[in-house]
């Protein structure tokens, strides 16, 4: 894993959660994580091609999602429901538009799949490729959440 | 200077992404705006209503952002609608397409409500230049 790769993700991150739910996520340090088990309560994942093979996952604690999903569309929500779902998947989707934006400025130039939106205590993330995944952990008030980056050149 | 009473068109197949949108146009007083999800029924609510700005999602089934744009400006009615385009990334070879059918203006997820804002006074303004 390129520690290359850390930056894109950590900075993509921050900006759409800045810019479209207005929280100020802090990063913790990031480690390496050998299992697939998920460090939240749901989770969104998307595949990405190019010159770097792999998958994004964002998993994100209730408590966490909640708050950020509230934020984006000027509503209370107070359970998961099927917006927090759609959510998940579209910020997904724009962290990883961000992140490979950024990587391309190293030289890497990586398409995204559609992503997928995984919920439930204790689920699991099949990232495409095996291996060791990068954990970056971010907290807001609320609660916790994790970028999860699996990529390989 | 802009009317904040226009009328706008929000279409995107997310429901959740329509409500976000409508939300930071309403942070920047907008609030005459009526959604659509897919440009199938964005055409549908071009038909029975005025409406004086279009901010369409690029990717969506049945009828693509792009192919919405197209229908928009091949109908004699409809054709001078001001056209935000919203996309995932700005992909060199998605805005060529978009600028050729016609877009305005463009913009690039995530965004602030600050820079819809510019982005709609613009593209309004420039309609009634």
């Amino acid at each position: 894993m390129n520690v290359k790769f850390i930056n894109p993700f950590l900075e993509g991150t921050i900006s759409v959660l800045k810019t479209m739910a207005f929280v100020e996520p802090r990063a913790g340090k990031p480690y390496l994580k050998a299992d697939s088990l998920a460090k939240g309560d749901i989770s969104g994942i998307i595949g990405l091609t190019g010159s770097a093979t792999g998958s994004l996952a964002l998993s994100f604690s209730e408590a966490a999602i909640l708050k950020i999903v509230s934020n984006m569309i000027g509503e209370n929500i107070k359970s998961m429901n099927d917006d927090i779902k759609d959510a998940v998947g579209e910020i997904t989707n724009m962290i990883s538009g961000v992140a490979r934006k950024n990587l391309e400025a190293d030289g890497f130039y990586i398409q995204a799949a559609i992503p997928t939106v995984v919920t439930g205590k204790n689920h699991s993330i099949a990232h495409v490729t095996g291996g060791a995944s990068l954990i970056i952990p971010f907290e807001i008030d609320e609660g916790t959440f994790v970028v999860d980056v699996c990529l390989t050149e | 200077m802009v009317e904040k009473n226009i009328k706008l068109l929000v279409v995107d197949d997310f429901a959740t992404m329509r409500k976000v949108v409508r939300n930071l146009l309403k942070q920047v007083g907008y609030e005459d705006i009526v959604e659509a999800e897919d440009g199938v029924m964005a055409l549908r609510a071009l038909k029975s209503q005025k409406i004086d700005v279009i901010i369409s999602d690029w990717n969506m089934p049945n009828m693509s952002g792009l192919e919405l744009l197209k229908a928009v400006r091949d109908d004699s009615e409809l054709a001078k609608t001001p056209f935000l385009m919203v996309t995932a990334e700005a992909l060199q070879d998605n805005v060529v397409a978009a600028v050729k059918a016609g877009v305005n203006d463009y913009i690039v997820k995530p965004f602030t409500a600050e820079v819809l804002n510019e982005k709609i006074i613009k593209i309004t303004e420039s309609i009634n230049k």
